[in-house]
Protein backbone atom coordinates (compact mmCIF):
# COMPACT_ATOMS: atom_id res chain seq x y z
CA UNK A 1 0.00 0.00 0.00
CA UNK A 2 2.58 2.38 1.15
CA UNK A 3 5.33 1.30 -1.63
CA UNK A 4 2.16 1.56 -4.30
CA UNK A 5 1.95 5.03 -3.29
CA UNK A 6 5.58 5.33 -3.59
CA UNK A 7 5.62 3.79 -6.73
CA UNK A 8 2.72 6.62 -8.35
CA UNK A 9 4.36 9.33 -6.47
CA UNK A 10 8.12 9.04 -8.22
CA UNK A 11 6.09 7.99 -11.92
CA UNK A 12 4.13 11.71 -11.17
CA UNK A 13 7.37 13.31 -10.66
CA UNK A 14 8.84 11.88 -13.69
CA UNK A 15 5.89 12.42 -16.30
CA UNK A 16 3.63 15.46 -15.53
CA UNK A 17 6.49 18.21 -16.20
CA UNK A 18 6.86 16.37 -19.72
CA UNK A 19 3.34 16.18 -19.89
CA UNK A 20 2.28 19.54 -19.60
CA UNK A 21 5.19 20.64 -21.91
CA UNK A 22 3.17 18.16 -24.42
CA UNK A 23 -0.64 19.12 -23.11
CA UNK A 24 0.91 22.56 -23.95
CA UNK A 25 1.85 22.18 -27.29
CA UNK A 26 -1.33 20.80 -28.81
CA UNK A 27 -3.30 23.90 -27.54
CA UNK A 28 -3.97 26.94 -29.95
CA UNK A 29 -1.78 30.05 -29.43
CA UNK A 30 -4.53 31.93 -27.94
CA UNK A 31 -5.58 29.50 -25.30
CA UNK A 32 -1.52 29.02 -24.43
CA UNK A 33 -2.30 29.98 -20.91
CA UNK A 34 -4.73 28.04 -20.18
CA UNK A 35 -4.45 25.30 -16.97
CA UNK A 36 -6.86 22.49 -18.09
CA UNK A 37 -5.50 19.06 -17.79
CA UNK A 38 -5.89 18.55 -21.72
CA UNK A 39 -6.00 21.07 -24.45
CA UNK A 40 -9.75 22.67 -25.55
CA UNK A 41 -10.06 22.39 -28.48
CA UNK A 42 -6.90 20.15 -29.84
CA UNK A 43 -4.58 21.79 -31.95
CA UNK A 44 -1.93 21.61 -34.50
CA UNK A 45 -1.16 24.99 -34.72
CA UNK A 46 2.29 25.23 -32.72
CA UNK A 47 3.64 21.89 -34.79
CA UNK A 48 2.68 23.81 -38.07
CA UNK A 49 4.72 27.07 -36.63
CA UNK A 50 7.16 24.76 -35.88
CA UNK A 51 7.81 23.52 -39.93
CA UNK A 52 7.27 27.05 -41.04
CA UNK A 53 9.33 28.41 -43.52
CA UNK A 54 12.17 30.55 -41.63
CA UNK A 55 12.01 28.45 -38.02
CA UNK A 56 14.75 25.95 -39.77
CA UNK A 57 13.90 23.14 -37.58
CA UNK A 58 13.38 20.26 -39.97
CA UNK A 59 17.15 21.44 -41.29
CA UNK A 60 17.97 21.37 -37.40
CA UNK A 61 16.95 17.64 -37.02
CA UNK A 62 19.03 16.73 -39.24
CA UNK A 63 21.93 18.76 -38.22
CA UNK A 64 21.65 17.04 -34.86
CA UNK A 65 21.10 13.73 -36.73
CA UNK A 66 24.37 13.77 -38.69
CA UNK A 67 26.31 15.03 -35.85
CA UNK A 68 25.45 12.50 -32.94
CA UNK A 69 25.38 10.05 -35.78
CA UNK A 70 28.81 10.88 -37.17
CA UNK A 71 30.27 11.07 -33.70
CA UNK A 72 28.76 7.97 -32.40
CA UNK A 73 30.35 5.95 -35.11
CA UNK A 74 33.66 7.31 -35.15
CA UNK A 75 33.91 7.27 -31.44
CA UNK A 76 32.45 3.59 -30.90
CA UNK A 77 34.69 2.47 -33.79
CA UNK A 78 37.85 4.33 -31.59
CA UNK A 79 36.77 3.54 -28.48
CA UNK A 80 36.24 -0.18 -29.52
CA UNK A 81 39.58 -1.10 -30.25
CA UNK A 82 40.66 1.00 -26.79
CA UNK A 83 38.18 -1.02 -24.46
CA UNK A 84 39.35 -4.38 -25.76
CA UNK A 85 42.87 -3.17 -24.75
CA UNK A 86 41.93 -2.10 -21.66
CA UNK A 87 39.90 -4.66 -20.80
CA UNK A 88 42.03 -7.51 -22.12
CA UNK A 89 45.41 -7.15 -23.03
CA UNK A 90 48.06 -7.66 -20.52
CA UNK A 91 50.80 -4.27 -20.64
CA UNK A 92 52.18 -1.46 -18.48
CA UNK A 93 50.46 1.48 -17.40
CA UNK A 94 47.10 0.45 -18.42
CA UNK A 95 45.66 2.05 -14.82
CA UNK A 96 47.65 5.32 -16.00
CA UNK A 97 45.23 5.22 -19.12
CA UNK A 98 41.75 3.75 -17.10
CA UNK A 99 42.37 6.84 -14.80
CA UNK A 100 43.41 9.32 -17.40
CA UNK A 101 40.28 8.47 -19.52
CA UNK A 102 37.83 8.82 -16.28
CA UNK A 103 39.77 12.17 -15.49
CA UNK A 104 39.32 13.38 -18.75
CA UNK A 105 35.36 13.02 -18.59
CA UNK A 106 35.15 15.13 -15.62
CA UNK A 107 36.66 18.05 -17.83
CA UNK A 108 34.68 21.12 -18.10
CA UNK A 109 33.55 21.97 -21.17
CA UNK A 110 33.59 25.33 -20.78
CA UNK A 111 37.55 25.41 -20.55
CA UNK A 112 38.08 22.62 -23.58
CA UNK A 113 36.00 25.35 -25.90
CA UNK A 114 38.15 28.37 -25.62
CA UNK A 115 41.10 27.30 -27.57
CA UNK A 116 39.33 25.16 -29.74
CA UNK A 117 36.97 28.27 -30.54
CA UNK A 118 40.03 30.56 -31.08
CA UNK A 119 41.43 27.65 -33.18
CA UNK A 120 38.53 26.67 -35.52
CA UNK A 121 37.99 30.57 -36.40
CA UNK A 122 41.76 30.70 -37.58
CA UNK A 123 41.09 26.84 -39.72
CA UNK A 124 37.66 28.37 -41.12
CA UNK A 125 35.67 25.64 -39.35
CA UNK A 126 33.15 27.99 -37.70
CA UNK A 127 29.21 26.84 -39.19
CA UNK A 128 30.70 23.54 -39.46
CA UNK A 129 29.69 20.03 -38.81
CA UNK A 130 33.25 18.75 -37.86
CA UNK A 131 33.80 21.86 -35.36
CA UNK A 132 31.01 19.96 -33.40
CA UNK A 133 31.81 16.79 -33.68
CA UNK A 134 35.84 16.85 -33.01
CA UNK A 135 34.99 18.64 -29.74
CA UNK A 136 32.03 15.97 -29.03
CA UNK A 137 34.57 13.33 -28.86
CA UNK A 138 36.08 14.50 -25.67
CA UNK A 139 32.65 13.31 -23.87
CA UNK A 140 31.87 11.23 -26.27
CA UNK A 141 35.17 8.86 -26.38
CA UNK A 142 35.12 8.38 -22.30
CA UNK A 143 31.83 7.17 -22.28
CA UNK A 144 32.51 4.75 -24.85
CA UNK A 145 35.46 3.15 -23.56
CA UNK A 146 33.57 3.19 -19.79
CA UNK A 147 31.43 1.15 -20.41
CA UNK A 148 33.05 -1.32 -22.98
CA UNK A 149 35.76 -2.19 -21.03
CA UNK A 150 33.33 -2.97 -18.60
CA UNK A 151 31.42 -5.11 -20.68
CA UNK A 152 34.20 -6.70 -22.41
CA UNK A 153 35.82 -7.99 -18.70
CA UNK A 154 32.40 -9.86 -18.50
CA UNK A 155 32.99 -11.84 -21.69
CA UNK A 156 34.63 -15.18 -20.71
CA UNK A 157 38.33 -15.96 -21.70
CA UNK A 158 37.89 -19.20 -22.86
CA UNK A 159 36.43 -18.15 -26.27
CA UNK A 160 39.38 -16.12 -27.41
CA UNK A 161 41.77 -18.24 -26.11
CA UNK A 162 40.22 -21.11 -28.22
CA UNK A 163 40.53 -18.87 -31.38
CA UNK A 164 44.29 -18.36 -30.81
CA UNK A 165 45.20 -22.06 -30.23
CA UNK A 166 43.57 -22.31 -33.48
CA UNK A 167 45.83 -20.20 -35.15
CA UNK A 168 44.27 -16.75 -34.87
CA UNK A 169 46.00 -13.65 -34.02
CA UNK A 170 45.32 -11.83 -31.08
CA UNK A 171 43.68 -8.81 -33.65
CA UNK A 172 41.80 -11.48 -35.63
CA UNK A 173 40.66 -12.77 -32.36
CA UNK A 174 39.40 -9.46 -31.18
CA UNK A 175 37.41 -8.93 -34.42
CA UNK A 176 36.18 -12.41 -35.39
CA UNK A 177 35.33 -13.69 -31.84
CA UNK A 178 35.19 -10.40 -29.60
CA UNK A 179 33.70 -7.97 -31.59
CA UNK A 180 30.34 -10.46 -32.50
CA UNK A 181 30.36 -11.37 -28.87
CA UNK A 182 30.85 -8.10 -27.65
CA UNK A 183 27.40 -6.16 -30.02
CA UNK A 184 25.25 -6.48 -27.33
CA UNK A 185 27.67 -3.74 -25.29
CA UNK A 186 28.21 -1.94 -28.47
CA UNK A 187 24.77 -1.14 -28.77
CA UNK A 188 23.66 -0.14 -25.49
CA UNK A 189 26.89 2.10 -25.44
CA UNK A 190 25.63 3.14 -28.96
CA UNK A 191 22.69 4.31 -27.66
CA UNK A 192 24.30 6.22 -24.68
CA UNK A 193 26.49 8.07 -26.68
CA UNK A 194 23.94 9.02 -29.22
CA UNK A 195 21.89 10.64 -26.37
CA UNK A 196 24.68 12.43 -24.41
CA UNK A 197 25.29 13.55 -28.05
CA UNK A 198 22.00 14.83 -29.76
CA UNK A 199 22.03 16.18 -25.60
CA UNK A 200 24.81 18.46 -26.47
CA UNK A 201 24.61 22.10 -26.03
CA UNK A 202 27.76 24.06 -25.04
CA UNK A 203 30.12 23.38 -28.17
CA UNK A 204 27.20 23.41 -30.48
CA UNK A 205 26.17 27.02 -29.25
CA UNK A 206 29.69 28.33 -29.20
CA UNK A 207 30.94 26.90 -32.58
CA UNK A 208 27.76 27.82 -34.98
CA UNK A 209 25.89 30.70 -35.49
CA UNK A 210 24.38 30.13 -38.68
CA UNK A 211 21.01 28.77 -38.41
CA UNK A 212 21.52 26.63 -41.20
CA UNK A 213 24.26 24.34 -39.66
CA UNK A 214 22.91 24.47 -35.99
CA UNK A 215 21.68 21.24 -34.10
CA UNK A 216 17.90 21.14 -32.55
CA UNK A 217 18.70 21.46 -29.16
CA UNK A 218 20.40 25.09 -29.62
CA UNK A 219 17.79 26.10 -32.48
CA UNK A 220 14.94 25.54 -30.26
CA UNK A 221 16.44 27.59 -27.71
CA UNK A 222 17.17 30.59 -30.31
CA UNK A 223 13.25 30.51 -31.47
CA UNK A 224 11.68 34.00 -31.58
CA UNK A 225 8.13 35.09 -32.00
CA UNK A 226 6.94 37.86 -34.14
CA UNK A 227 7.42 40.48 -31.82
CA UNK A 228 11.19 39.89 -30.56
CA UNK A 229 11.02 39.67 -27.01
CA UNK A 230 7.43 37.66 -27.52
CA UNK A 231 8.37 33.70 -26.31
CA UNK A 232 6.65 31.81 -28.72
CA UNK A 233 6.32 28.84 -25.78
CA UNK A 234 3.86 26.74 -28.05
CA UNK A 235 6.01 26.56 -30.83
CA UNK A 236 8.99 25.50 -28.39
CA UNK A 237 6.94 22.77 -26.47
CA UNK A 238 6.00 21.21 -29.65
CA UNK A 239 9.59 21.18 -30.89
CA UNK A 240 10.95 20.23 -27.32
CA UNK A 241 8.54 17.10 -27.69
CA UNK A 242 9.76 16.24 -31.44
CA UNK A 243 13.51 16.72 -30.49
CA UNK A 244 12.46 14.41 -27.27
CA UNK A 245 10.43 11.85 -28.59
CA UNK A 246 13.29 9.79 -30.61
CA UNK A 247 14.87 9.60 -27.07
CA UNK A 248 11.96 8.66 -25.28
CA UNK A 249 11.06 5.86 -27.88
CA UNK A 250 14.83 4.48 -27.67
CA UNK A 251 13.94 4.21 -23.70
CA UNK A 252 11.25 2.74 -24.12
CA UNK A 253 12.11 -0.27 -26.37
CA UNK A 254 15.38 -0.09 -24.53
CA UNK A 255 14.83 0.69 -21.45
CA UNK A 256 16.91 -2.21 -19.58
CA UNK A 257 19.66 -2.49 -21.94
CA UNK A 258 20.24 1.25 -21.13
CA UNK A 259 19.69 1.04 -17.39
CA UNK A 260 22.43 -1.66 -17.43
CA UNK A 261 24.59 0.30 -19.29
CA UNK A 262 24.54 3.37 -17.07
CA UNK A 263 25.04 1.45 -13.84
CA UNK A 264 27.72 -0.51 -15.10
CA UNK A 265 29.07 2.86 -16.43
CA UNK A 266 29.00 4.86 -13.82
CA UNK A 267 29.55 2.20 -11.26
CA UNK A 268 32.28 -0.25 -12.30
CA UNK B 1 48.88 -15.07 -22.24
CA UNK B 2 52.01 -16.13 -22.96
CA UNK B 3 52.68 -13.23 -25.39
CA UNK B 4 52.95 -10.43 -23.47
CA UNK B 5 55.65 -8.40 -25.57
CA UNK B 6 53.31 -9.15 -28.36
CA UNK B 7 50.09 -8.18 -26.46
CA UNK B 8 52.06 -4.24 -25.68
CA UNK B 9 52.38 -4.08 -29.29
CA UNK B 10 48.66 -4.83 -29.79
CA UNK B 11 47.71 -2.46 -26.96
CA UNK B 12 49.34 0.29 -28.14
CA UNK B 13 48.26 -0.31 -31.70
CA UNK B 14 44.94 -0.62 -30.30
CA UNK B 15 44.97 2.52 -27.59
CA UNK B 16 46.92 4.69 -29.99
CA UNK B 17 43.74 6.35 -32.06
CA UNK B 18 42.16 7.22 -28.68
CA UNK B 19 45.63 8.77 -27.64
CA UNK B 20 45.64 10.60 -30.62
CA UNK B 21 41.95 11.75 -30.45
CA UNK B 22 42.15 13.14 -26.76
CA UNK B 23 45.29 14.82 -27.23
CA UNK B 24 43.80 16.82 -29.94
CA UNK B 25 40.16 17.25 -28.28
CA UNK B 26 41.52 17.81 -24.57
CA UNK B 27 44.85 17.90 -23.79
CA UNK B 28 45.89 20.15 -26.65
CA UNK B 29 42.68 22.64 -25.30
CA UNK B 30 43.75 22.25 -22.07
CA UNK B 31 47.11 23.38 -22.27
CA UNK B 32 46.64 26.32 -25.01
CA UNK B 33 44.28 27.35 -22.27
CA UNK B 34 46.49 27.40 -19.48
CA UNK B 35 49.11 29.11 -21.75
CA UNK B 36 46.66 31.97 -22.88
CA UNK B 37 45.83 32.54 -20.03
CA UNK B 38 49.13 34.51 -19.14
CA UNK B 39 48.80 36.65 -22.63
CA UNK B 40 46.94 39.30 -24.28
CA UNK B 41 45.90 39.81 -27.64
CA UNK B 42 44.34 42.27 -29.59
CA UNK B 43 45.52 45.82 -30.50
CA UNK B 44 48.04 47.77 -27.07
CA UNK B 45 49.64 50.24 -26.77
CA UNK B 46 53.71 49.61 -26.12
CA UNK B 47 55.79 52.26 -23.12
CA UNK B 48 56.44 54.40 -26.40
CA UNK B 49 53.02 54.67 -27.67
CA UNK B 50 53.30 52.79 -30.54
CA UNK B 51 50.35 50.30 -31.25
CA UNK B 52 51.46 46.82 -30.68
CA UNK B 53 49.58 43.63 -32.79
CA UNK B 54 49.54 40.05 -31.34
CA UNK B 55 49.64 38.19 -28.35
CA UNK B 56 51.59 39.85 -25.52
CA UNK B 57 52.60 38.02 -22.24
CA UNK B 58 50.53 39.39 -19.63
CA UNK B 59 51.95 37.83 -16.29
CA UNK B 60 48.65 37.30 -14.05
CA UNK B 61 46.59 40.14 -15.42
CA UNK B 62 44.17 37.67 -16.77
CA UNK B 63 43.66 36.61 -13.34
CA UNK B 64 42.85 39.94 -12.40
CA UNK B 65 38.80 39.46 -12.94
CA UNK B 66 39.25 35.60 -10.29
CA UNK B 67 39.27 38.41 -8.19
CA UNK B 68 36.83 40.32 -9.38
CA UNK B 69 32.99 40.34 -8.24
CA UNK B 70 31.62 38.72 -11.51
CA UNK B 71 33.37 35.83 -10.85
CA UNK B 72 33.09 35.15 -7.16
CA UNK B 73 29.47 35.95 -8.13
CA UNK B 74 29.75 33.17 -10.67
CA UNK B 75 32.02 30.80 -8.37
CA UNK B 76 29.13 31.28 -5.54
CA UNK B 77 26.04 30.26 -7.82
CA UNK B 78 27.81 27.30 -9.08
CA UNK B 79 29.51 25.90 -5.67
CA UNK B 80 25.50 26.88 -4.36
CA UNK B 81 23.64 24.84 -6.95
CA UNK B 82 26.13 22.01 -6.63
CA UNK B 83 25.55 21.86 -2.87
CA UNK B 84 21.85 21.90 -2.97
CA UNK B 85 21.17 19.82 -6.12
CA UNK B 86 23.56 17.19 -5.45
CA UNK B 87 22.08 17.05 -1.71
CA UNK B 88 18.59 17.04 -2.74
CA UNK B 89 19.19 14.19 -5.68
CA UNK B 90 21.04 12.15 -3.36
CA UNK B 91 18.18 11.98 -1.07
CA UNK B 92 15.20 12.07 -3.53
CA UNK B 93 17.36 9.44 -5.25
CA UNK B 94 17.68 7.11 -2.23
CA UNK B 95 13.75 7.38 -1.58
CA UNK B 96 13.32 6.65 -4.92
CA UNK B 97 15.64 4.08 -5.09
CA UNK B 98 14.04 2.33 -2.00
CA UNK B 99 10.73 2.61 -3.19
CA UNK B 100 11.87 1.30 -6.67
CA UNK B 101 13.48 -2.24 -4.55
CA UNK B 102 10.32 -3.04 -3.59
CA UNK B 103 8.62 -2.77 -6.84
CA UNK B 104 7.34 -6.09 -8.75
CA UNK B 105 4.25 -5.29 -10.52
CA UNK B 106 4.79 -2.71 -12.80
CA UNK B 107 8.39 -2.31 -12.69
CA UNK B 108 8.74 -1.95 -16.42
CA UNK B 109 6.71 0.78 -16.23
CA UNK B 110 8.23 2.40 -13.21
CA UNK B 111 11.59 2.17 -15.08
CA UNK B 112 10.55 3.62 -18.16
CA UNK B 113 8.95 6.84 -16.64
CA UNK B 114 12.32 7.01 -14.77
CA UNK B 115 14.37 7.41 -17.99
CA UNK B 116 12.08 10.23 -19.68
CA UNK B 117 13.54 12.80 -17.52
CA UNK B 118 16.95 11.58 -17.93
CA UNK B 119 16.33 11.06 -21.73
CA UNK B 120 14.89 14.71 -22.07
CA UNK B 121 17.93 17.07 -23.76
CA UNK B 122 18.64 19.85 -20.81
CA UNK B 123 18.12 22.57 -23.24
CA UNK B 124 14.71 21.06 -23.02
CA UNK B 125 14.24 20.87 -19.95
CA UNK B 126 15.38 23.87 -19.64
CA UNK B 127 12.48 25.70 -22.08
CA UNK B 128 10.28 23.05 -20.39
CA UNK B 129 10.90 24.88 -16.74
CA UNK B 130 10.69 27.93 -18.24
CA UNK B 131 7.14 27.68 -19.39
CA UNK B 132 6.14 25.66 -16.38
CA UNK B 133 7.57 29.08 -14.81
CA UNK B 134 6.08 31.80 -16.26
CA UNK B 135 4.80 34.75 -14.56
CA UNK B 136 1.24 33.47 -16.22
CA UNK B 137 2.29 29.78 -15.89
CA UNK B 138 1.14 26.80 -14.29
CA UNK B 139 3.74 26.56 -11.21
CA UNK B 140 1.96 30.56 -9.99
CA UNK B 141 -1.38 29.10 -10.62
CA UNK B 142 -1.23 26.13 -8.44
CA UNK B 143 0.69 27.99 -5.79
CA UNK B 144 -1.31 30.74 -5.87
CA UNK B 145 1.96 33.08 -6.45
CA UNK B 146 3.07 35.65 -8.75
CA UNK B 147 6.28 35.21 -8.75
CA UNK B 148 8.86 36.32 -11.63
CA UNK B 149 10.55 33.09 -11.51
CA UNK B 150 12.56 33.13 -14.82
CA UNK B 151 13.66 36.75 -14.33
CA UNK B 152 17.08 37.12 -12.96
CA UNK B 153 16.66 37.61 -9.19
CA UNK B 154 16.22 35.21 -6.35
CA UNK B 155 13.41 32.87 -6.97
CA UNK B 156 15.52 31.52 -10.95
CA UNK B 157 18.26 30.17 -8.84
CA UNK B 158 15.43 27.99 -6.70
CA UNK B 159 13.60 27.41 -10.63
CA UNK B 160 17.09 26.17 -11.59
CA UNK B 161 17.69 24.17 -8.87
CA UNK B 162 13.68 22.61 -9.30
CA UNK B 163 14.52 21.84 -12.74
CA UNK B 164 18.18 19.98 -12.49
CA UNK B 165 16.65 17.51 -9.53
CA UNK B 166 13.38 17.22 -11.51
CA UNK B 167 15.86 15.96 -14.33
CA UNK B 168 18.66 13.94 -12.06
CA UNK B 169 17.15 12.52 -8.70
CA UNK B 170 16.14 9.46 -11.02
CA UNK B 171 19.30 9.11 -12.70
CA UNK B 172 20.95 8.54 -8.92
CA UNK B 173 17.83 6.79 -7.96
CA UNK B 174 18.74 4.15 -10.65
CA UNK B 175 22.48 3.92 -9.81
CA UNK B 176 21.63 3.74 -5.98
CA UNK B 177 18.93 0.70 -7.22
CA UNK B 178 21.88 -1.28 -8.84
CA UNK B 179 23.90 -0.63 -5.59
CA UNK B 180 21.05 -2.15 -3.51
CA UNK B 181 20.37 -4.63 -6.00
CA UNK B 182 23.74 -6.67 -5.01
CA UNK B 183 22.82 -6.47 -1.38
CA UNK B 184 21.92 -10.38 -0.57
CA UNK B 185 18.35 -10.49 0.97
CA UNK B 186 19.29 -12.92 3.56
CA UNK B 187 21.43 -10.23 5.12
CA UNK B 188 18.08 -8.52 5.52
CA UNK B 189 16.11 -11.74 6.54
CA UNK B 190 18.93 -12.05 9.17
CA UNK B 191 17.92 -8.73 10.45
CA UNK B 192 15.04 -9.22 10.85
CA UNK B 193 15.09 -12.32 12.62
CA UNK B 194 17.19 -10.57 15.17
CA UNK B 195 15.20 -7.96 15.57
CA UNK B 196 16.24 -4.96 14.04
CA UNK B 197 13.61 -2.40 13.08
CA UNK B 198 13.30 -0.77 9.64
CA UNK B 199 15.16 2.04 10.05
CA UNK B 200 17.58 0.13 11.90
CA UNK B 201 17.78 -1.83 8.85
CA UNK B 202 18.65 1.37 6.52
CA UNK B 203 20.88 2.88 8.54
CA UNK B 204 23.28 -0.47 9.50
CA UNK B 205 22.84 -2.35 6.66
CA UNK B 206 21.38 -0.42 3.35
CA UNK B 207 23.36 2.72 3.72
CA UNK B 208 27.01 0.95 4.69
CA UNK B 209 26.54 -1.75 1.85
CA UNK B 210 25.28 1.18 -0.54
CA UNK B 211 27.81 3.73 0.15
CA UNK B 212 30.63 2.81 -2.44
CA UNK B 213 27.83 2.98 -5.38
CA UNK B 214 26.24 5.91 -3.95
CA UNK B 215 29.67 7.52 -3.34
CA UNK B 216 30.39 7.21 -7.24
CA UNK B 217 27.18 8.38 -8.44
CA UNK B 218 27.97 11.85 -5.89
CA UNK B 219 31.36 12.25 -7.17
CA UNK B 220 29.92 11.77 -10.88
CA UNK B 221 26.85 14.37 -10.20
CA UNK B 222 29.57 16.48 -8.07
CA UNK B 223 31.78 16.83 -11.42
CA UNK B 224 28.83 17.67 -13.61
CA UNK B 225 27.14 20.18 -11.27
CA UNK B 226 30.51 22.18 -11.21
CA UNK B 227 30.67 22.46 -14.94
CA UNK B 228 26.83 23.49 -15.35
CA UNK B 229 25.98 25.35 -18.17
CA UNK B 230 23.06 24.53 -20.24
CA UNK B 231 20.30 24.75 -18.11
CA UNK B 232 20.61 28.32 -16.68
CA UNK B 233 21.50 30.00 -19.94
CA UNK B 234 17.95 28.16 -21.17
CA UNK B 235 15.87 28.60 -18.40
CA UNK B 236 16.51 32.35 -17.13
CA UNK B 237 19.21 33.42 -19.72
CA UNK B 238 22.71 34.00 -20.67
CA UNK B 239 24.55 37.02 -18.58
CA UNK B 240 22.18 36.95 -15.65
CA UNK B 241 23.63 37.85 -12.79
CA UNK B 242 21.36 35.58 -10.52
CA UNK B 243 22.46 32.27 -12.10
CA UNK B 244 24.72 32.77 -13.88
CA UNK B 245 27.68 29.64 -13.40
CA UNK B 246 31.12 29.86 -13.95
CA UNK B 247 30.71 27.96 -17.16
CA UNK B 248 28.66 30.46 -18.17
CA UNK B 249 30.93 33.28 -17.36
CA UNK B 250 33.91 31.98 -19.15
CA UNK B 251 31.90 30.93 -22.51
CA UNK B 252 30.81 34.89 -22.62
CA UNK B 253 33.71 35.94 -22.07
CA UNK B 254 35.48 33.05 -25.28
CA UNK B 255 32.22 34.15 -27.52
CA UNK B 256 33.35 38.11 -26.92
CA UNK B 257 36.91 37.34 -28.35
CA UNK B 258 38.18 37.96 -24.47
CA UNK B 259 40.04 34.63 -25.18
CA UNK B 260 42.84 36.06 -22.31
CA UNK B 261 40.25 36.24 -19.50
CA UNK B 262 38.43 33.73 -20.73
CA UNK B 263 41.55 31.06 -20.55
CA UNK B 264 41.61 32.26 -17.08
CA UNK B 265 38.66 32.03 -15.71
CA UNK B 266 38.62 28.45 -17.71
CA UNK B 267 42.14 27.04 -16.03
CA UNK B 268 40.46 28.63 -12.60
CA UNK B 269 37.75 26.34 -13.01
CA UNK B 270 39.52 23.26 -14.31
CA UNK B 271 41.50 23.82 -10.69
CA UNK B 272 38.61 24.01 -8.71
CA UNK B 273 37.03 20.85 -9.96
CA UNK B 274 40.05 18.74 -9.40
CA UNK B 275 40.50 19.91 -5.56
CA UNK B 276 36.69 18.89 -5.50
CA UNK B 277 37.79 16.17 -7.14
CA UNK B 278 40.98 15.05 -5.47
CA UNK B 279 39.25 15.93 -1.30
CA UNK B 280 36.51 13.58 -2.16
CA UNK B 281 38.70 10.75 -3.32
CA UNK B 282 41.21 11.63 -0.29
CA UNK B 283 38.47 12.00 2.22
CA UNK B 284 36.11 9.51 0.91
CA UNK B 285 38.91 7.54 -1.22
CA UNK B 286 38.95 4.06 1.32
CA UNK B 287 35.40 3.21 0.53
CA UNK B 288 35.85 3.55 -3.49
CA UNK B 289 39.07 1.84 -3.50
CA UNK B 290 37.56 -0.29 -1.27
CA UNK B 291 35.06 -0.88 -3.56
CA UNK B 292 37.46 -1.20 -6.38
CA UNK B 293 38.97 -3.77 -4.72
CA UNK B 294 36.07 -5.68 -4.03
CA UNK B 295 35.59 -5.84 -7.63
CA UNK B 296 38.78 -6.91 -8.87
CA UNK B 297 37.97 -9.56 -6.66
CA UNK B 298 34.75 -10.50 -7.94
CA UNK B 299 36.30 -10.39 -10.90
CA UNK B 300 39.24 -12.76 -10.43
CA UNK B 301 36.90 -15.70 -9.12
CA UNK B 302 34.98 -15.51 -11.88
CA UNK B 303 37.69 -15.17 -14.51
Amino acid sequence: MWGRAGMIGIALYCLVPFYWMVVSSFRRTSDIYEISPLPSPWSLESYDAVFAEGMGFGRSLVNSLVVAGTTTAVTLVIGTLAAYALARLRFRGKNVILALVIAVSMFPGALLIVPLLKLFTSIGWINSYQAMIVPSMSFALPLTIWNLTTFFRQLPYDLEQAAMIDGCTPFAAFRRVMVPLAAPGIFTTAILAFIATWNEFIIAVTMVNDQDVQTATVRIAQFTGAAKFDTPFGTQMAAGVLVTIPLVLMVLFFQRRIVSGLTAGALK
Amino acid sequence: MSRPRGQSWLAAAMLSPTMIVLALVVFYPLVAAMRESFYTSGQTLDADGFVVEGERFAGLANYAGVAGERFLNAALNTTLFTVVTVGLEVVLGVAMALVMQRAFRGRAILRASILVPWAVPTAVAGLMWKWIFQADGVANALLGTEILWTADGPWAKLAVVVADVWKTAPFVGLLVLAGLQIIPSEVYEAARVDGASAGQRFRRITLPLVKPALLVAVLFRLMDALRVFDLPYVLVGPRKHSVETLSGLIWDEATRVHYGPASAYGTALFVYIAVIAFVFVKLLGADLLSDVRQRRKEARDVG
